[in-house]
């Protein structure tokens, strides 16, 4: 963190890496003549998107909007999970480890019911990104609510804290960490989230878009496709992560002093 | 009886017949007695383990007695309600500053939670900040202050939070030797200008004989009496005291009660 945020030009060397990985890209399908469906060129795949633009723009905006709809129901139902499993003991006996459990089953795989049960429209994209985004929510807030420092409960109980000063005083801002380093892995992986639904059944999307130009073998569309996926799932995650320095901002700053 | 109750001084706190033990562990006290008068600066002297905190946890209500009463005030409330009322503040070993609050809304929690209005709890931090050393600090977060400094403000919430009796828990075991002194320097300072009621936790012997009006050595568990040692020692005091004849002297007593010296024997 604190190597990241000690100058201006701190992002410099990762943008020239990616810039020679581009340009070795370029160079390498040119003179190894690689056919299009295998690794298109760079340059066609910018050329395909830029032709395209219009379609992609309609299609991005739609996977950008399940992402953030599921991303969004995902923080509900995460931090009211997290925070029924810290208030009630029963819960955290049996809710807790049957969400950690749950992680065993394979997302993907039980994916194709929520198609069943949410059909071909936009919730069932939905329902797959709370699948895959409501676990690191609800696991990390709740372990950060439990991560509070009982010592300071403790002292806020002598000075006749209620339950609701507790709650608001202590632990609800104890847990910010905990929320965010989860917040931040769900938005990284919802938009994969919103893909997947999009393949199992769907009109829109960059994911349908990635799929059926794959069908037709139009390299230069699937990369495109697949770019600007993770150009969103960048963009999520730095705006998650522009949030949690606003709002936490001088905490950050304590754990880069290695206190 | 104290020799302070005898003449005639108000009662902060009394206990009496005192018991408590944990499920299924041998018991930490045993219908113990003391009481601390108004104004007095008390130091229970105790090696760790002994069950200390517990005893700080029972008297700011955080645990019921199975045996006995615990008496705060004249008129001699229960240690949960008077810890309700706003009267007891109890000061942790660790500062247990919030990170997320500046200091000024750190020592104003206490306030806070007892139901004062944000603008005139910071109002009374303000007013009291400059006199515990710690002006201009109050939109600084904890991680900006030194270990010292965060003591200080740990002590101001709990000032602020109980009037009457305020309860310290080792306040500055975890700070190095040189901050050490300036704190204990410090605390005489404050509490000659408030004169509040201090009860002392201490496992440091020159710590228990510089601070206090007397020591009660708690030497063996469970914990059924304290013996007491009255320091008399000239106040306003400062380190300067610990190179005192007699404090040399209340030493050597205080190191036999304690068994780190045998009565008589330890002379260069």
């Amino acid at each position: 963190m604190n190597r990241r945020g000690s100058g201006k030009h701190a992002h410099l060397p990762v943008l020239a890496f990616v810039l020679l990985l581009a340009a070795l890209w370029e160079a390498g399908t040119s003179v190894f003549d690689v056919p299009h469906y295998i690794v298109p060129k760079l340059t066609d795949v910018f050329a395909s998107m830029w032709e395209n633009k219009q379609l992609l723009g309609k299609h991005f905006a739609v996977t950008l909007w399940e992402s953030l709809l599921g991303l969004g129901l995902s923080v509900l139902f995460g931090t009211l999970s997290a925070g029924w499993i810290e208030s009630s003991g029963l819960a955290k006996k049996t809710i807790y480890p049957l969400i950690v459990g749950s992680q065993t089953i394979p997302i993907i795989a039980i994916s194709p019911i929520m198609v069943m049960w949410f059909g071909y429209e936009i919730w069932s994209k939905v329902a797959v990104v709370i699948l895959f985004t409501f676990f690191p929510i609800a696991v990390n807030t709740a372990d950060g609510l439990r991560s509070a420092d009982p010592d300071i409960g403790s002292l806020m109980r002598t000075m006749g804290a209620r339950k609701r000063d507790l709650y608001l005083k202590w632990k609800i801002p104890s847990a910010m960490p905990g929320f965010f380093t989860g917040l931040k892995m769900a938005a990284a992986i919802s938009v994969g989230g919103a893909t997947l639904g999009e393949w199992l059944g769907g009109e829109n999307g960059l994911g349908m878009y990635t799929k059926r130009a794959s069908n037709v073998l139009r390299g230069e569309a699937v990369f495109s496709g697949v770019l600007l996926l993770s150009v969103m799932g960048m963009m999520l995650f730095f705006a998650v992560q522009w949030l949690e320095r606003a709002s936490l901002g001088h905490r950050r700053s304590e754990v880069n002093r290695g206190k | 009886m104290s020799s302070a109750a005898m003449q005639g001084q108000q009662i902060a706190l009394s206990v009496r017949g005192l018991s408590y033990s944990f499920p299924s562990e041998p018991p930490l006290f045993e219908s113990l007695d003391f009481e601390i008068s108004q104004g007095e600066f008390v130091s229970i002297l105790a090696a760790s383990g002994i069950g200390k905190t517990t005893l700080f946890r029972l008297l700011s209500g955080l645990l019921v007695p199975q045996a006995g009463t615990i008496a705060i005030g004249a008129a001699g409330s229960s240690a949960a309600a008077a810890a309700k009322q706003g009267r007891v503040g109890y000061m942790p070993q660790k500062d247990c500053l919030l990170p997320w609050r500046t200091v000024l809304d750190n020592a104003a929690l206490g306030l806070e939670l007892g139901g004062i209005p944000k603008r005139e709890a910071r109002r009374q931090v303000k007013e009291l900040l400059p006199e515990l050393g710690l002006e201009g600090t109050e939109s600084k977060y904890p991680h900006e202050l030194s270990g010292g400094m965060r003591q200080r403000v740990s002590f101001a919430r709990s000032l602020l939070a109980g009037g009457e009796l305020l309860l310290l828990d080792e306040p500055f075991s975890a700070l190095d030797a040189m901050t050490r002194i300036r704190m204990q320097e410090w605390l005489l300072q404050v509490w000659e200008q408030h004169r509040k009621t201090i009860l002392f936790i201490t496992h440091d012997v020159d710590e228990a004989l510089l601070l206090s009006d007397r020591v009660l050595v708690a030497a063996q568990s469970p914990i059924t009496a304290l013996q007491e040692l009255p320091v008399q020692l000239p106040r306003p005091r400062s380190y300067e005291a610990a190179l005192d004849e007699t404090f040399i002297r209340l030493k050597r007593q205080l190191l036999g009660w304690i068994g780190m010296s045998s009565p008589g024997g330890g002379r260069p």
